[in-house]
Parts: C-alpha cells; sequence; structure tokens
C-alpha cells in the first residue's frame, strides 16, 4: 500500500516537473520548493547521525577525548556569522578548513601539472601521439597572450582552437547523453512503474 | 584579531600542509589525521548556517506576504516534517525517512536535472548554428560521440563508435590536458596566493 503511494506521489511530481516545458506555472513552482524543503531536510538527520554523532558526539561524550572540546568550540564559532556585530568571529573556523589550500600546492601542481606533462613525454612514433603533443602545445600557446597571436604563430595557435572545439564538442555529447538517460529513467518510471504499460 | 589571526592560521596551517607533502614522516602523518578528525568534528556545525538562512529567507517572505509566498510554506512545511521524520524513526533503510528519500527526492531531483536535455538541445541549436568552420567541428563532434554512445550509431555503421574512441583518446585528451595543465598552475597560483593572505575575499565583510 504504502509502495502504490509512493509510486503515484512521485509520478504526481515527475509530471509537476515536466509541467515546466509548456511554461512555469504553480505545479512546477510547488515541486521546486518541496524539492529544497526536502532536501535540506534529508541532509539535517543524514549529517548529524552519520557525521555529528561517531566524529563529534561519541568520542567526546563517550570515549572521553576533551581535547575535541577545542574543535567543537571552533565549530560555534560558525554561528557567530548570525550576529552584525561578531561575524568576523565566524572567520576563524572559515580560517581552519582554509588550510588545506597547503595541500593544494604541492598536491594541484603533480596531478595537473607534473602528472600531465610526464604522460606527454612518450617517443612521437605514432601518429596519435603527435596529434595529442602539437594539440596540447597549441592549446598552451593558445592562452599564451604576451606575444601576439599572428604569422606562423597566430596560425599554430589556430589548431588550439581546432583540437578544444573537438574536446568541448565531446564534452557536449557525453552531458547530452547523461541527462537523456536520466530522461529514459523517468520516462521508464512513468510507463513502467506508474502505469505498468512496459515491463 | 579581525584578520591577522585567521591569515596565521591559514599561512601555519597550509605551511604544515606543504611540509606534509614534501616531508613525508611519522610526524606529517599524525598532523594530517588530526586535521582530518578535527575537520570532521567542525563541519556539522556548518550546516545550521544554510539551515538558518533557507529558513530566514522563506520565513521573512512568508512575514511579509510577498509574491508568491505561499509557496514558502511548503519549503518550511517540507524541510520540517523530513527533518522529524529522519529524527524520529532514524534514517536506516524501510523507515519513513528513506520512503520520503525514496518518492520525493530520487524523482524531483532526476526530473529536474532530465528537463535539462530539452533546453541542452535547444541551446545547442541556437550555439551551434555552423556559422563559422569552428562551430561546425563542434557540432561534428557532438553528434559523432552523441551517435557513438549509443546502439544506433553502430546500427548506421561500425565506423561511429570507432571515431567516437578516437575523437575521446586523442583530439579530446589533447584539449583535456592542454587546459588541465592551465587549471593546474591556476589552482597553484590561487593556493599560494590564499596562503600568502594576498587573496582574502574567503574572509568576507568590511573590516
Amino acid at each position: 500500500m504504502t509502495e502504490t503511494i509512493g509510486i503515484w506521489i512521485a509520478a504526481f511530481l515527475t509530471l509537476c516537473m515536466f509541467s515546466f516545458l509548456y511554461k512555469d506555472n504553480p505545479f512546477y513552482k510547488f515541486a521546486e520548493h518541496l524539492f529544497v524543503g526536502v532536501s535540506m531536510g534529508y541532509y539535517i538527520p543524514y549529517t548529524y547521525y552519520n557525521a555529528f554523532i561517531p566524529y563529534a558526539y561519541n568520542p567526546l561524550f563517550l570515549k572521553k577525548e576533551y581535547i575535541l572540546i577545542i574543535p567543537f568550540i571552533i565549530g560555534f564559532l560558525y554561528w557567530f556569522r548570525f550576529s552584525s556585530k561578531y561575524s568576523w568571529v565566524s572567520r576563524y573556523p572559515i580560517a581552519f578548513g582554509m588550510g588545506m589550500v597547503g595541500m593544494g600546492v604541492p598536491m594541484s601542481m603533480h596531478a595537473t601539472v607534473l602528472v600531465q606533462m610526464r604522460s606527454m613525454m612518450l617517443p612521437l612514433d605514432n601518429i596519435n601521439i603527435i596529434l595529442i603533443f602539437i594539440g596540447t602545445i597549441s592549446i598552451l600557446l593558445y592562452f599564451f597572450f604576451s606575444k601576439a597571436h599572428e604569422g606562423v604563430y597566430g596560425k599554430f595557435t589556430s589548431i588550439g582552437i581546432w583540437f578544444m572545439m573537438v574536446g568541448f564538442g565531446a564534452s557536449f555529447g557525453y552531458t547530452v547523453m547523461a541527462r537523456i538517460s536520466l530522461l529514459i529513467g523517468r520516462i521508464q518510471f512513468l510507463l513502467g512503474d506508474w502505469l505498468g504499460l512496459i515491463k | 584579531m579581525k584578520r591577522q589571526i585567521p591569515l596565521m592560521i591559514v599561512l601555519i596551517l597550509g605551511l604544515l600542509f606543504v611540509a606534509h607533502v614534501f616531508i613525508p614522516s611519522r610526524l606529517s602523518t599524525d598532523y594530517l589525521d588530526w586535521f582530518m578528525k578535527w575537520t570532521k568534528v567542525i563541519g556539522p556545525f556548518a550546516i545550521v548556517l544554510g539551515v538558518f538562512s533557507l529558513v530566514y529567507v522563506h520565513y521573512n517572505k512568508i512575514k511579509r506576504k510577498a509574491p508568491t509566498w505561499g509557496y514558502s510554506i511548503v519549503t518550511l512545511t517540507a524541510l520540517v516534517v523530513t527533518t522529524a521524520v529522519g529524527f524520529i524513526w532514524g534514517i536506516q533503510e524501510g523507515t519513513p525517512y528513506m520512503w520520503i528519500f525514496k518518492n520525493f527526492n530520487v524523482p524531483l531531483g532526476a526530473t529536474m536535472f532530465s528537463l535539462l536535455a530539452f533546453y541542452i538541445a535547444s541551446a545547442a541549436y541556437k550555439a551551434f548554428r555552423a556559422r563559422s568552420i569552428e562551430a561546425t567541428v563542434l557540432l561534428v563532434a557532438a553528434i559523432i560521440v552523441m551517435l557513438g554512445r549509443v546502439s544506433i550509431g553502430q546500427a548506421i555503421t561500425h565506423w561511429i563508435p570507432d571515431i567516437t574512441e578516437w575523437i575521446l583518446n586523442v583530439p579530446n585528451l589533447a584539449a583535456k590536458r592542454g587546459i588541465a595543465l592551465g587549471v593546474g598552475l591556476g589552482m597553484t597560483a590561487t593556493s599560494l596566493k590564499i596562503m600568502l593572505g594576498i587573496e582574502r575575499s574567503y574572509l568576507g565583510g568590511k573590516d
């Protein structure tokens, strides 16, 4: 019984959302606002049970790790954001989190620069490897604005645009297919689970 | 006190993280464990900011009887009911909380994102009309990749999946790599700017 009610509710909400294809209307607005409320309502108990209880409450109050009083206090400092006079206090927990950027310096240098360069430094004995090499260099030079893009140099950098266009096209194609598969999922739900027209 | 201490915290923790990466040792591993442990304690407190902000915006809309204030009642009711259900019956599989997730969250989220399939298609029509050679290249690459990912592409000719693979593994890889190198250098520079206190916008506020 609860499953049937659930399917009918899900079908109604799906149709409410799809009604936006016609134009903005009260059914869509209702579904949109409901989504915001339910999503936030979902994350409060989820965070409480999966983050606060195991990592904050249990270690401090059950395992008696009293040192955790300090991050507790730092966490409370977030709430000073609500005060117009003392909102600057909330910068302390934000700064604590931002300390992570120190990791970003060597890690981003390693993962997105050195690893990529190492992958590029292969023997140019294959047409595909030569194309990848030319494409990468021409894209990098395209974004180098200290030299005017004219003459032979300008022609070479314009090859970079072509490579980027193919890359953007591929990314676009992938994104469209991901959205289409979601759409197929919803249509299957409506025709299968709800109306029972397809098995 | 208002700016200097937060900046010092970022600098000191940041330098310790740099040391953690470059000088692997027991001490640096302990530092990472300590930081992660404390971050997990601090993190849940931030959700209160989000909840308060949402409640504040919608409460004010209802109070002022702003246009479409009735929908704010829907949002706040959904927020209160879902939260209460989660705390009263728990969040395990089979609870009313998971029933709400399955029958409200999942269809609403999936349908909202599937709507983008229509809008992405109309945006593509406007953007990709082959007005230049570059736009044509983009259009052709997108069509081949889309066809290559579904069975109709194989049915038309077996070349389409092969060309799709080639596009993804050669020109697409070159494009991704060129952009990734730029992004990587940008991330490194931005991280350094934040650590050294040159970039301070995350602190917000006036003073």
